[in-house]
């Protein structure tokens, strides 16, 4: 019977499968910001090396964190890229599940910018007038009060009267977390609210952090939980929509977006290097160490992420819009010697 | 007394034209549903090939380049180790030097700097050439004719999806770039023709969708249909036979044969949630393999094949069974001999359609790591074919209409159509087989 035949060879097939020992190619997952540049690696990497092209997913910052934490093994990745940096919390499971030693390493740096459709109204903001925009209570008067605001010019006199409509990345993204900190946060202590919320909750810091960060929800403030081509699509639909991308995603598509200024300066990757522009986040991938000889090839791919002709000023990496960081060397001699994290930090 | 109302039969009374007006209006419901159809279809592949075609060509520049022996091989020993120490970077001052021969040959000239002259080849020229050296150790030191990419704004210039407008606030390419890509067009230096590579190669990093292609992403489509064939099939032929024909009918069979339909309708991405649990983390099969994407399909086409397959016994007179009974033969030859072959078009026909449900299949193939930066190295045997990572088609086209550069997005168009080509050519073979073979009593 030739379908008794099919049957055996499928489970000869998946009894191999199961024995197969040995992977021979490096393993990254984790935040979508990070994986173009991870992908532009990867592919140069097989390129120059005898080893396989590394294989790089997606998913999110905290995702990829997640299945960084699971244990170590070869059926756990290797590398997780973060657009932020690993919490004490992730670090905790990390640990508890046999991985703990992990080599912080950073990359460069990543704009976030605020982008309208190109030919519609320009936009020059202040984080406040984010804050006021997307809080779902602000300080009116001495009061805190249900947002009231409908558009852009109830908020700031100087910005046009156009409807309020924010997409903004969802709480997977490492991108949404800096937005909060640096916008939302920064917005809120501004303009006061932060005290209003302090003493609100009896002088408690982190309720009134949370309550600054907790965003209105009649529809005026939407998560976008897909990359920043959803996001871009929900802006090319909706006239008044305003969207968070990153840089890179932004110098990329020019000819659809306008970008915002914040605070007077206009996202560039000089102003970002420089600091001036306030809305940037460093960049990070995590290694684990316990796989550094196991996994062929590891080692020499980080280093080679890291290396000047690729992580510096005019490497692939910088014209694709990250921001070179200025202390590459220092990071390089860390990936040499392997200096993992202090993990009583 | 009460007057006839006088009828005629040549005239239609007042219900008679209520009923034939009911008909008439159920016509036009009929024809406008069937309308409505073949224009959102039309619509769909006016939309799909308007998008996608672009794809299957592509721009390419023709070079002369000179292999220097001082740039690629200092020793002169033709060592490949050593050869093959030279980076990808230390090509990228031949391809510049090359650039420069050309415009001098053909007398063009222009103000920019050598880096945005040779920034007009694709980020893959210095691979190619870098692949070509190390395969072809003997040509350093002569000057070698080539053809590279473009890189992918040239070709959006040439395809009419960049314009002078639209690169006003490009930092990758600028007004007089594209004034010397004109010029090189009437020189013949480059042109736009058919691209295989989309077809047969792999895919590319974010900075070059002119190099990415579907082949790695379509082997790994294939190997993993070759484990839903061969697990599907087999599984499904035998549990429907051993239902339909040699299981009891009790309360057990009935509820199996209720999960089977339930089976059937449970959504794609929790058999995903499932192939992560079992394959992965308890079996231990690797990641991203089209081994795992292939059994956890295998799972999911396995009731639409029994189903399919039990439709077709069913359709088997019982007199053939009894003929075959009669004339003593057992209950197993009557099946095998009679009834499996008279339903085997039926079953292949399902089978074929189960298939084509799967090749289509993204969502499980999410939760098993098929998504990503994936499709970079072509398998080199069946094992490397099954184990080691791969994307699939739907799942590439996902990958690619994330991506941030515009030109990816016209290569996810142009993967549909690739799709859409075998799912139409499956079907077919499908359609095609039953008519042929099926039996109708």
């Amino acid at each position: 019977m030739s379908f008794t035949k099919l049957t055996v060879s499928a489970l000869a097939i998946s009894a191999v499968a199961s024995a197969a020992a040995a992977r021979d190619q490096v393993q990254i997952a984790g935040s979508s910001t990070v994986l173009p540049y991870a992908s532009i690696v990867a592919e140069a990497f097989g390129e120059n090396f005898d080893y396989p092209t590394p294989v790089v997913e997606s998913g999110g910052s905290s995702a990829g964190l997640k299945r960084f934490c699971e244990g170590v093994g070869e059926n756990t990745i290797d590398i997780a890229n973060a657009s932020r940096q690993i919490k004490e919390s992730e670090i905790k499971v990390c640990v508890a599940s046999g991985v703990s030693d992990i080599i912080e390493v950073r990359i460069g740096y990543d704009g976030i910018v605020f982008a309208s459709e190109k030919g519609g109204n320009s936009f020059a903001y202040t984080p406040s007038d984010w804050f006021l925009a997307l809080s779902d209570q602000i300080l009116v008067d001495g009061a805190l009060v249900d947002n009231p605001n409908a558009t852009w010019s109830d908020i700031n006199a100087d910005l046009p009267a156009q409807p309020l409509q924010a997409f903004i990345p969802g709480t997977k993204h490492g991108t949404r977390e800096v937005f909060e900190e640096k916008v939302i946060l920064a917005g809120c202590e501004e303009t006061g609210a932060f005290e209003a919320f302090k003493d609100a909750a009896g002088g408690d810091k982190k309720a009134a952090r949370k309550a600054c960060i907790s965003l209105r929800t009649d529809g005026v403030s939407v998560d976008i939980d897909g990359d920043y081509t959803e996001t871009l699509a929900r802006i090319e639909s909706n006239k008044n929509g305003i969207g968070v991308f990153g840089l890179a995603f932004y110098e990329n598509n020019t000819d659809k977006l306008q970008v915002a200024t914040v605070s007077g300066v206009v996202p560039s990757a000089e102003s970002i290097s420089t600091g001036e522009y306030p809305v940037s986040r460093p960049l990070f991938f995590y290694i684990k160490k316990a796989h550094i000889g196991v996994i062929p090839g590891l080692k020499d791919f980080t280093e080679f992420f890291v290396l000047d002709e690729i992580a510096g000023e005019d490497g692939p990496l910088a014209e694709y819009g990250l921001v070179a960081d200025p202390e590459l060397g220092a990071t390089q001699e860390l990936v040499a010697d392997e200096t993992v994290l202090d993990l009583n930090m | 007394m009460i007057t006839p109302v006088k009828t005629s039969l040549l005239k239609p009374d007042a219900r008679t034209q209520k009923r034939n007006a009911a008909e008439t209006r159920f016509r036009l419901y009929g024809l406008s549903a069937i309308g409505a159809g073949l224009a959102i279809l039309v619509l769909l592949l006016v939309t799909i090939f308007n998008n996608g075609l672009g794809a299957f060509q592509q721009t390419f520049i023709t070079l002369n380049v000179p292999l220097l022996e001082s740039k690629l091989d200092k020793s002169g020993e033709r060592d490949l180790e050593k050869i093959k120490k030279v980076s990808t970077f230390g090509y990228a001052p031949l391809m510049a030097q090359a650039m420069e021969d050309a415009l001098a040959g053909n007398g063009i000239e222009s103000d920019l700097k050598a880096k945005k002259k040779a920034a007009l080849l694709s980020k893959s020229a210095a691979a190619d050439l870098r692949n070509f050296v190390i395969t072809n150790t003997d040509k350093i030191g002569e000057t070698v004719e080539f053809t590279f990419l473009a890189n992918s704004r040239v070709d959006g210039y040439l395809k009419g999806r960049v314009t002078r407008e639209s690169i006003a606030d490009d930092k990758s390419i600028n007004a007089d770039q594209l004034d010397l890509v004109d010029a090189l067009v009437m020189s013949g230096i480059i042109e736009k023709r058919f691209n295989l590579s989309f077809i047969t190669g792999a895919d590319a990093s974010d900075q070059r969708p002119e190099a990415a292609g579907m082949g790695v992403a379509m082997m790994g489509s294939f190997f993993m249909m070759i484990v839903v064939l061969a697990l599907a099939l087999p599984i499904g032929v035998a549990a429907s036979i051993y239902l339909e024909e040699f299981a009891p009918k009790n309360w057990i069979t009935d509820i199996i044969e209720v999960n089977i339909s339930n089976l059937a309708a449970v959504p794609s991405i929790v058999f995903g949630i499932l192939g992560l649990a079992v394959f992965i983390n308890y079996m231990h099969l690797p990641q991203s393999a089209p081994l795992v994407g292939g059994l956890v399909l295998t799972l999911m086409t396995l009731p639409t094949i029994i189903i399919s397959t039990r439709a077709s016994l069913k359709s088997v007179p019982p007199s053939i069974r009894d003929a075959a009974l009669g004339v003593g033969a057992s209950k197993m030859q009557s099946v095998f001999h009679h009834v499996l072959p008279l339903a085997a078009p039926g079953i292949l026909t399902g089978t074929i359609i189960g298939l084509a449900q799967a090749l289509g299949e993204t969502a499980p193939l999410l939760l098993i790591g098929m998504i990503g930066f994936i499709a970079s190295n072509a398998p080199d045997s069946v094992a490397s074919g099954l184990l080691d990572p791969n994307s699939a088609m739907p799942a590439q086209i996902y990958e690619w209409a994330k991506r941030a550069d515009p030109a990816f997005y016209e290569r996810a168009w142009g993967g549909i159509i690739i799709l859409l080509a075998f799912l139409v050519t499956m079907n077919t073979i499908a359609v095609i087989l039953r008519r042929r073979f099926e039996r109708r009593w």
